[in-house]
């Protein structure tokens, strides 16, 4: 048995030695940031012309995230590629060849790049919150408010999560470009506008960023959105399902198939 | 040591590998020869547990590869020129690969040097040539000095002095008392590394045998003699109960025998040779004999296709035909037999004029 704090060491420098690490994860920190602070300005400067049931839900927390739908995009494709390149380049030969026990290759990869991804995350989701309040004027929250940590806290681990899932995925499909075909439309697209179809809408609540979001509000349905049977834990627990399912699933693919 | 025993590996209905059961042994050079698409990739990655087999079992040194403690001391293995991350550094491919195994930091730069690349250590392996990506691929199998080294397919792409340097370092390797597995499909090139052969056609085992033996058993010795009277010399030889057969280029050919007795009797008879000589046919040809009936992709000779088409055949008939080993092939039967190299088996002494 390869030993797994040889193989942690390992994946460490497998992930801190190619750019795309750096790239994928400076464009998280920088769409979530920038956007979300755009926005708030926005709503800053345009609050008294927002429809009245807005008004009423306003989540100032939840507007500073409004990033988020982009930036974790980017966390997709970070995710994605740590585990999607092994394939791509033919690594993943070389690197079954050094550890044969691919439940801990897999694993020690997640652990690492999981990790690195959920610090990110925060740093992200707490620059985000800071920046957003102090555009907001009148309208700011301040961390120390009713659920305001949890929400930012919970930031950081829906960043961290999405990315955990997109490697499950690759693990899965075995290749970047099908993993990243999949994910981005349905993160940026199927998911949200399902979200929005009467009939779809029960069912759509339950995929992972549609409930992982949950853990961002600090307003229960802020900004008039849809209310969910789950609270923000339960929103938090049901992507966590999805995580798991997905690093399963890879898992399994990884154990079974020829590399 | 390694040790196969019937290992087997169906994909669908396609039985690629076939019951194989053979041991590589230590202190020599093994070559495990095939035709492309005769199982010798997909034997080398069972080996090495990367697929799995639908029966039977590989031994390293009596173990699963999977049970191995650091496996990269082992057994080090090259299997395609391109297997490492491209956006990283040589240096770097190499770091995350001795990490993993707790080899030393010092050895990425020693391996590094040993296979030439120390100048473009921290260059970014995507540029790097189909040679140098090998001598790469080489450099992760020597990373943990492993007992057992196998390399598939080597030489591929490199150039005249870097498939020098990859045979003698196998052989090397392999005086220092270590296990060398080495692939090709070209027999001229494992006549010259080998010590050991491992023949397979079809994922079967065609041959498990030393190379002096290969040698011995499968080059056909044969004298081959030009005269002008043509006719007059076959009636003489057929006399003396030696059979002649008719070559292409308008000689006569007579396996097995000796040319000190054509000779002797071109005297007596006083009859003029323009060419007396003992040949023996490449082991390339050998090989292919040996592989004839299980080569899965033909390449068809342009004089077949010159001729107008037969009657009956549809394209892939001849697969299984082969060529009868009994007739043998001699030399240049036709574009088929490919590289005729005089694989260092020796072309014989030509005994000119008489």
């Amino acid at each position: 048995m390869a030993a797994v704090p040889a193989v942690l060491n390992s994946e460490w420098t497998k992930i801190r030695t190619v750019s795309s690490t750096i790239w994928t994860l400076i464009a998280a920190f920088v769409v979530t940031v920038a956007m979300g602070a755009a926005l708030s300005a926005l709503l800053n400067s345009q609050f008294d012309d927002l429809p009245a049931a807005e008004r009423a839900t306003f989540d100032p927390t939840y507007v500073g995230f409004s990033g988020m739908v982009l930036g974790q995009l980017a966390m997709v494709v970070f995710g994605v590629l740590v585990v999607g390149t092994e394939y791509s380049s033919g690594m993943i030969r070389t690197s079954l060849a050094a550890v044969p026990q691919r439940g801990s290759l897999l694993f020690s990869k997640i652990a690492v790049a999981g990790v690195l991804a959920l610090l990110v995350g925060l740093a992200t989701s707490f620059v985000t919150f800071f920046l957003s309040q102090a555009l907001l004027g009148d309208h700011r929250t301040g961390i120390g408010s009713e659920n305001v940590l949890r929400a930012v806290f919970g930031g950081g681990l829906y960043m961290g999560l999405i990315a955990v899932f997109s490697m499950g995925v690759a693990t899965m499909l075995r290749s970047s470009m099908l993993s990243l075909g999949i994910l981005m439309p349905f993160f940026f697209l199927v998911s949200g506008i399902l979200s929005a179809v009467p009939g779809a809408k029960t069912v759509a609540r339950y995929f992972p960023d549609q409930a992982g979001s949950k853990i961002m509000q600090v307003v229960p349905d802020a900004m008039n959105s849809n209310p969910a049977p789950y609270g923000p834990w339960g929103g938090l627990g049901i992507m966590a399902l999805w995580v798991i399912a997905a690093l399963a699933g890879g898992y399994l693919v990884l154990k079974k198939r020829d590399a | 040591m390694i040790e196969l025993d019937g290992l087997t590996k169906r994909f669908g209905n396609k039985l690629a590998v076939d019951h194989l059961s053979f041991r590589v042994r230590p202190g020599m050079v093994t070559g495990f020869l095939g035709p492309n698409g005769a199982g010798k990739s997909t034997t080398m990655r069972m080996m090495l547990d990367l697929d799995n087999p639908t029966s039977g079992s590989v031994r390293i040194d009596g173990r699963r590869y999977r049970d191995l403690q650091e496996p990269l001391t082992h057994i080090g293995a090259l299997l395609d020129a391109k297997s490492m991350h491209g956006g990283r550094s040589a240096y770097n491919n190499l770091l995350c690969l001795a990490q993993s195994n707790r080899i030393p930091a010092s050895r990425v730069s020693h391996v590094l040097d040993t296979v030439g690349l120390s100048a473009v250590a921290n260059k970014k392996s995507k540029g790097f040539s189909l040679g140098m990506g090998q001598r790469l691929g080489i450099a992760a199998a020597l990373l943990g000095d492993p007992e057992i080294l196998m390399f598939d397919e080597p030489v591929n792409g490199l150039d005249p002095e870097g498939i020098h340097w990859i045979r003698n370092l196998m052989k090397a390797l392999a005086a220092e008392g270590r296990t060398i597995f080495v692939s090709s499909h070209l027999m001229s090139e494992m006549a010259l590394t080998a010590d050991h052969l491992v023949v397979i056609g079809q994922g079967r085992l065609l041959a498990d045998t030393s190379m002096a033996d290969f040698i011995h058993e499968n080059s056909r010795s044969y004298v081959r003699v030009r005269s002008p009277e043509r006719e007059r010399l076959r009636d003489l030889l057929h006399a003396e109960g030696i059979v002649a057969v008719d070559s292409a280029d308008g000689t006569l050919e007579i396996d097995g025998g000796a040319p000190e007795r054509v000779g002797e009797l071109a005297a007596e008879h006083r009859l003029v040779l323009h060419e007396l000589s003992s040949q023996r046919a490449s082991l390339e040809d050998a090989f292919m004999q040996m592989t004839a009936g299980t080569v899965e992709y033909h390449a068809h000779s342009e004089q077949d296709g010159a001729q107008p088409p037969p009657v009956g055949p549809h394209w892939g008939d001849t697969w299984n035909s082969g060529t009868d080993p009994g007739t043998g092939t001699g030399t240049g039967t036709g574009p088929g037999t490919g590289t005729d190299t005089g694989t260092g088996s020796g072309s014989g002494d030509t005994t000119k004029g008489a």
